[in-house]
């Protein structure tokens, strides 16, 4: 196959961006992508199989077919998982990746989140550490990201953001019900609620219409094409430069290196399971924090007989999403108005300064529920089936409100991911192991976050609360997955330097949420693409025509 | 069952009344679904769990699980992605009508509602997983999307206050006020 410039593995929230900007700047890009290209006749409302509801599949990929991962438990005992299992972790596996399901709040984290170990110290057994870059190094991708892929919000009602050069481009929607249920309740608490930030048309932009406030929102594809994902932004831009190719349905199965270590290109399956090879000048891995550790792990050569980038065994730790606590509230009043995406107000109050914790995270009300979500969310004591259970379901659907909000996990080394060579998926490559579990301060502080919602949900008139705090004992990583390729000055203790470069191999790249080294107290996406932007950026400033150097 | 007799699509009450009237099942049309390959259950195994259905969902003013097409959801899924399920609920299935036929000396299908509810009570108690299995279909079978051979005519959604879901490209608010309702 021809030698192109770069090739790009995985085309999401991070790849669709890299391979735009690699693209623009005049690059050859190969964008590679495991999933398929999605279009609005494939954007079904089914309320069981959706990137979130999965309990008939993932809409979005992977299939359950030939997709195996093993998870470890606490007792070391490990089990075969398919895609649409809770354990199995899974992010989407589709042009857009998570972006063209997901919630699509667009959250920039806090200047305190990218030094979390010098605020806060280390707890002992946790590998908490500061990013090698700050939120001011970010802050100027993070703009270009709310801008080139549209962010609705208003942030002007609190103080607890990091400095901005200007406001978002697009006003929030109109506030729901919920919206204006809580927030008269966070002020007289003396919080700062403000309408969040989302990655979804309120207005026409980008060529597109506004949000049409459906009650199918989150884990399903917008079928007005109003939530802005890579799939219908950077992606249309990076192909019609004429210098990127997309090739979907195509497994990567290694990055190939020569006898002196430097990467050559790529070993794929193609949409006909043939193996074929790509050259390039240089590789981007983005295909999330478990698929791209694992694609490392598996690259494996005389030069790197533990995996690319592994020299130090660092490559899959520190693996961490997001532990989700809040509380849910029962009202003797109707806060249902079936006005999409549900999810329309927020607190930052919680996310830093609490003595004792280190860190926190937001609050925020959850997506609009469709019943199958209600149906094991009955106020506590309501049997689980029956008459009182079918009742229960009419009295309460709505009638009640859930805040919630993704604490900010404290890492550790020993959340990873190794591959299995037991195990091996559809095309004979082994899969990925995940082990450990969450840092148990981490509990700590959702423990206290949940307190929060359901004090935030009693003041704005809840007549019985429940709160959702729990303890699992299995690592959190999901479609928040994070970590596995730290972003660091020091390759004794990081994967990556400061530009998402391999410590070991200049011409491979990780850019995903793999380099993460925390992962704020929010939904990481924008955070992912900003990095996204920024990597591109100082790869493109030190490319050389035909080589790289940094 | 011969797979020539054909699939009628009862109501509830012609349901009841076959039920009464001929003490078998080899009418009861419920694998009447347009979707997926059915045919997991014997017509028996569908009585049984239909009666299953019917006490994790009873009908009150708004239909029961199995007058939605549950045990088609059901029957539907265990060939496609509950096909790892197929031996569980024929296991369970069985179970459920000898606990009936050892204390009220009928099966399960032709045990009055309260027995019925005492079996299924007994059931949650001692095979806790098959009955979790059954009441988690059987509420996604009734409360998700009709397209998978429950919830006819979105009846539940309904019967939450629903309304039918929006028009494709429908927008609440006028696109002049800039996003404004």
């Amino acid at each position: 196959m021809k030698r192109v410039n770069a090739v790009v593995i995985g085309a999401g929230a991070a790849g669709g961006i890299v391979a735009k900007e690699l693209a623009t700047a005049g690059l050859s890009v190969v964008l590679l992508e495991r999933g398929k290209w999605y279009t609005a006749a494939d954007c079904r409302k089914d309320d069981l199989r959706n990137q979130r509801t999965t309990v008939l599949g993932n809409a979005f990929g992977p299939e359950d077919d030939g997709n195996p991962r093993v998870i470890v438990d606490a007792n070391g005992k490990s089990r075969i998982v398919v895609p649409s299992e809770g354990s199995y972790q899974n992010n989407a596996a589709c042009v857009g990746g998570g972006t063209l399901s997901y919630g699509a709040q667009a959250w920039r984290y806090l200047p305190q989140d990218f030094r979390m170990r010098s605020t806060y110290g280390a707890p002992a057994g946790s590998s908490l550490e500061d990013w090698p870059i700050s939120y001011e190094d970010l802050e100027p991708y993070y703009d270009q990201a709310e801008y080139e892929i549209g962010v609705s919000g208003d942030y002007s009602t609190t103080p607890f953001h990091g400095p901005r050069r200007r406001d978002l481009p697009m006003p929030p929607l109109p506030p729901n019900r919920e919206f204006a249920i809580l927030e008269p309740a966070a002020k007289r608490l003396g919080l700062h609620p403000f309408h969040l930030p989302m990655l979804r048309n309120s207005v026409p932009y980008n060529g597109r219409g506004p949000c049409m406030r459906c009650r199918w929102c989150c884990g399903f594809a917008c079928e007005t094409d109003a939530k802005n994902g890579t799939q219908n932004t950077v992606i249309p831009i990076a192909l019609n430069t004429g210098n990127c190719e997309l090739r979907t349905q195509c497994m990567v199965k290694e990055v190939l290196t020569d006898d002196r270590g430097r990467a050559t290109g790529v070993a794929y399956f193609d949409e006909r399971g043939r193996l074929q090879t790509q050259p390039a000048d240089i590789v981007v891995v983005s295909s999330a924090a478990i698929e791209s550790a694992r694609l490392l792990l598996n690259s494996r050569s005389r030069l790197y007989p533990n995996g690319l980038g592994n020299r130090y065994d660092q490559v899959g730790r520190n693996l961490q999403g997001h532990h989700y606590t809040g509380a849910i509230g029962y009202f003797d009043f109707e806060t249902y108005d079936d006005v999409g995406p549900g999810a329309s107000i927020a607190v930052m109050d919680y996310n830093h300064g609490t003595p004792g914790l280190c860190g926190g995270g937001m609050l925020a009300n959850e997506f609009i529920r469709l019943p199958i979500h209600m149906v094991g969310r009955m106020p506590p004591g309501t049997p689980s089936w029956g008459l009182a259970h079918k009742q229960a379901m009419r009295h309460w659907h709505k009638r009640s409100i859930i805040i919630m909000g993704p604490t900010q996990q404290i890492p550790s080394a020993n959340g990873r991911i190794t591959v299995d060579a037991s195990v091996r998926d559809r095309f004979g490559l082994p899969v990925a192991r995940i082990e450990g579990n969450v840092h148990p301060h981490t509990f700590d502080i959702g423990d206290v976050q949940a307190r929060r919602a359901e004090a935030w949900l009693k003041e704005a008139g809840a007549i019985n609360t429940s709160q959702m705090a729990w303890h699992p004992d299995s690592v959190s990583a999901g479609q928040h997955q994070a970590g596995t390729c730290r972003m660091g000055n020091d390759p004794h203790s990081s994967v990556v330097n400061r530009n998402c470069q391999l410590h070991d191999v200049d011409n491979v790249f990780v850019i995903d949420g793999s380099v993460h080294v925390t992962n704020g107290g929010f939904n990481p996406v924008l955070t992912i693409m900003a990095v996204a932007y920024y990597a591109s950026a100082s790869l493109v400033r030190n490319w050389k025509g035909t080589a790289f150097r940094s | 069952m011969p797979k020539a007799v054909p699939r009628i699509k009862l109501t509830r009450r012609q349901f009841a009344l076959a039920g009464a009237l001929t003490g078998a099942a080899t009418v009861i049309g419920c694998r009447g679904s347009n979707t997926g390959n059915g045919d997991s259950l014997s017509d028996a195994h569908a009585r049984t769990l239909a009666a299953l259905c019917d006490q994790i969902i009873p009908a009150d003013d708004f239909p029961s699980a199995s007058q939605v097409g549950v045990v088609n959801y059901i029957d539907n899924q265990l060939a496609r992605h509950y096909r790892l399920h197929r031996a569980a609920y024929r296991d369970g299935l069985e179970t459920i009508d000898s606990m009936s036929r050892d204390r009220f000396g009928i099966a399960f299908a032709d045990a009055t509602p309260a027995q019925q509810l005492q079996i299924a009570l007994g059931l949650e108690k001692q095979h806790s997983d098959f009955f979790d299995l059954v009441r988690e279909h059987t509420m996604e079978g009734y409360y998700g999307a009709p397209r998978h051979g429950g919830n006819r005519d979105e009846v539940s959604w309904r019967m939450l206050g629903l309304d039918d879901p929006p028009l494709r490209g429908r927008a609440q608010y006028d696109l002049r006020k800039g996003g404004q309702s």
